[in-house]
């Protein structure tokens, strides 16, 4: 709408400035080596086996032997894995890690980090980092890297899918940005928990009570709430507004019942070796059923009564009631299925991670990156982008630190709203 | 109920830090929202570069405190360059989105270990920084008691350096709202097509608000870690940016004094639960387990998503606000 008016140059700027964003995030990758403390010279690091789905599990009792400037010295790492060796003064040195002092189950990532050598310059504590993985020795291929990385973020993909695609029909019917999504993903996955870790539930029927409580829960939802503030000509905005009030009553709420600390699910299952990559057999099964899920909820949009009902609303409701819609049952339907899918999002990433309060609205704004990548409203662009930002957080991690992996996903929200706020399948008069 | 500490508590409460940093930065989102009509989501991600900013120019380039704040809050001139070229022109729904994730970008990068160094990471900075602006402090060195409410001579001295800065950014607003530039945010807020077609630059007055109300942001930011004494990154999460809309949205929307009583009346009722809920876990009637310090903090969240609901539905202009004062349409 205010493009014609903006000026080229200020585009132009804004792309500059949207490049020093990334800039920043280059940076990240290689500042770790400039880290300092102390006023003497040392060589450190962390030792932590990373796994599969990014725990990070601190290494104790390896031995890493430093050498250089007529220096010998040897550190061995602490319960949380961390060691410092101090050194008589700056110079070249190399640092070996003693592989035979390695749990069996844990190897290099990358056999050419070790071992390391160079600079320590004055007053630094100079950071050394191996990159540990479980499992068998891994060669340090980047195509191997980015195919295991890939792997995992496509799982995360589908599960973000499957969380996100409610988000996205709920916009496309109601034009409502609902920040209260990510509460049915955190109830999902406590609900799983509670069923299968509590009580002792087969994981399959835990996972079948989730989708019916995720499902009960979206009806209810908008039976009691959104349908009677629908009715009352309540704005678009202050609905988003009370679904962001709902988000923080009710995630401190379910806090607190659970409490603030993440939990496992004690269910484990072998690893699937195909190539560089470590899924398990929960994995794999997981994103079989999101995958068969949003195989389904494809073909009722594109050939069911139903889901042709469903495409209309969110083309024009108006002109979808005027030739016999009913609207509110449309809506209801997909406020309905939309929070099981959600709920069951949040299971499987639940097993696959861990379960906690705050697993919601921690991949909220990913969510968000994901439908408004593709497209508001549309649910395959939703599936589309999700499955994109899950891969791209993931195999993004070789470059920049798994810490701030999220931060390139919402720098690509921010970009994409930049040059392309419509998305990739949206239509531009969407976005007025 | 022990009627004293109720009384002291509720002070310190509503006339604190936490309230003169709310209020400050309420009356930013105030400019972004109430008269320009942005949906600014992205507030605390303001007071993170302008807390971080004044911190790390006084830690690790021994600047004096005043010109460490003004590089804070030039740093706020930054993000909102940053921010608003590529965001000021989307609807609105679309603005609220990205200012969030602009946030959170700011949160998770000041609080990584990747900029430790610079940052400190997840622990942040402690108090030394905000030394110079203690040690400035007049006040004589003895605590001050009026009736139950006693006040250290530090926090006497923030609380006045506080509410006149209070009262200054309330008063500049108040002569800027009524100018000439005030009356275009308010046309832009109403219809944007409108002010365009009598010829005015819409996005440039957009970005001078989204800079002003930012700027007071990140002054918001600087007096919260210097009445805190402490920087730390997970303060600045999103929740907070919401704490402020909800305390607006409750004073009045685009009311010069409207963030300023919403900031009092949310901090007063946090007071007064907490001094119940203690009360009553000490007569019985409460479980123990409730006033805890993590779950006194849940029960503000839960109390705060509930206002939220509540104002939104029943009272969207709040005490002093006027309904059709609103920018609810979306552009």
């Amino acid at each position: 709408m205010a493009i014609g008016v903006v000026p080229r140059v200020a585009r132009t700027l804004a792309l500059v400035l949207a490049g020093l964003f990334v800039a920043v995030l280059a940076g990240a990758a290689f500042a770790p080596l400039a880290q300092a403390s102390g006023s003497t010279e040392s060589i450190r690091g962390t030792l932590e086996e990373r796994t599969a789905d990014d725990e990070r599990i601190p290494v104790p009792g390896v031995r890493i032997a430093i050498e250089g400037e007529g220096f010998e010295g040897e550190g061995v790492t602490d319960e949380n894995g961390d060691w410092l060796v101090e050194l008589p003064g700056p110079g070249s040195y190399t640092a070996a890690l003693d592989e035979s002092t390695l749990p069996d189950e844990v190897v290099l990532r990358d056999a050419e980090d070790n071992p390391w050598s160079g600079e320590v310059r004055t007053g630094r504590s100079q950071v050394v980092r191996f990159n540990l993985g479980e499992g068998v020795a891994r060669s340090a291929s980047t195509l191997d890297r980015i195919l295991e990385r890939g792997s995992v973020g496509l799982r995360f993909g589908l599960l973000l899918a499957l969380a996100a695609v409610g988000l996205s029909l709920i916009f496309g019917t109601t034009g409502l940005t609902n920040f209260a999504h990510a509460e049915q993903v955190t109830l999902g996955g406590l609900l799983g928990y509670t069923f299968a870790a509590g009580m002792g539930v087969p994981l399959v029927l835990a996972a079948v009570m989730v989708l019916i409580a995720g499902a009960l829960f979206g009806w209810t939802q908008d039976a009691a709430l959104w349908k009677p503030l629908r009715r009352r000509g309540t704005g678009i905005i202050p609905m988003m507004i009370v679904t962001i009030g709902l988000s923080l009553f009710a995630r401190s709420v379910v806090q607190a019942f659970y409490g603030s600390s993440p939990r496992s699910f004690p269910h484990r299952s072998p690893v699937v070796d195909l190539g560089p990559t470590r899924l398990t057999v929960y994995d794999y099964v997981t994103m079989g059923v999101a995958a068969a899920l949003l195989v389904a909820v494809a073909y009722v949009l594109l050939r069911t009564r139903w889901g042709k009902a469903t495409r209309a609303v969110s083309d024009n409701p108006a002109l979808a009631a005027a030739s016999g819609i009913n609207v509110d049952a449309v809506v209801r339907g997909v406020w309905t299925v939309g929070a099981a899918l959600a709920a069951l999002g949040g299971m499987f990433l639940g097993l696959s991670q861990q379960v906690s309060a705050q697993m919601g609205v921690n991949m909220l704004l990913l969510m968000f990156a994901a439908v408004v990548l593709g497209g508001l409203g549309t649910a395959f662009g939703a599936m589309a982008g999700a499955l994109i930002v899950g891969v791209f957080i993931e195999v993004s991690t070789i470059v920049i630190p798994t810490e701030i992996k999220n931060v390139g996903a919402l720098a690509i929200l921010i970009l994409i709203l930049l040059v392309r706020p419509q998305g990739m399948l949206g239509r531009r008069e969407r976005v007025g | 109920m022990d009627w004293n500490s109720l009384v002291a508590n509720s002070f310190h409460a509503a006339f604190g830090v936490n309230a003169i940093a709310y209020a400050i930065a309420a009356i930013g989102l105030n400019i972004h929202f109430g008269y320009t009509g942005l949906l600014n989501f992205g507030q605390a991600g303001f007071l993170a570069v302008g807390a971080y900013g004044t911190a790390i120019s006084i830690v690790h380039f021994d600047v004096p405190y005043f010109l460490a704040a003004l590089i804070g809050m030039s740093m706020a001139v930054l993000l909102a360059l940053l921010l608003g070229l590529p965001t000021l022109r989307l609807r609105a729904d679309y603005l609220a989105v990205a200012t969030i994730a602009a946030a959170e970008i700011v949160r998770l990068v000041i609080g990584s270990t990747v900029y430790a160094r610079w940052t400190g990471g997840s622990s942040g900075f402690s108090g030394a920084f905000s030394n110079a602006f203690y040690n400035a402090n007049p006040l004589p060195n003895e605590t001050l008691h009026f009736g139950p409410v006693s006040v250290t001579p530090n926090r006497a001295w923030f609380m006045i350096v506080g509410w006149s800065l209070v009262a200054v950014i309330a008063l500049l607003v108040w002569l800027l709202v009524r100018s000439p530039w005030g009356r275009i945010l308010k046309g832009i807020r109403e219809d944007e097509d409108a002010v365009r077609s009598l010829g005015k630059n819409v996005f440039a007055r957009k970005m001078q608000a989204l800079i002003i109300g930012g700027v007071i942001g990140s002054i918001a930011g600087i007096a919260l870690v210097t009445g805190e004494r402490a920087v730390l990154p997970n303060v600045f999460g999103t929740q907070l940016t919401f704490f402020f809309w909800t305390l607006l949205l409750l004073g009045g929307v685009a009311r010069v004094l409207g963030p300023v009583l919403g900031a009092v009346i949310l901090w007063l009722v946090f007071a007064v639960t907490e001094s119940i809920l203690r009360s009553g876990a000490s007569a019985g009637w409460v479980p123990e387990a409730l006033v805890s310090q993590s779950q006194i903090g849940l029960i503000r969240v839960m109390l705060v998503g509930l206002g939220l609901m509540l104002l939104m539905i029943f009272r969207p202009q709040g005490i002093v606000g006027d309904r059709r004062e609103l920018a609810f349409d979306v552009r």
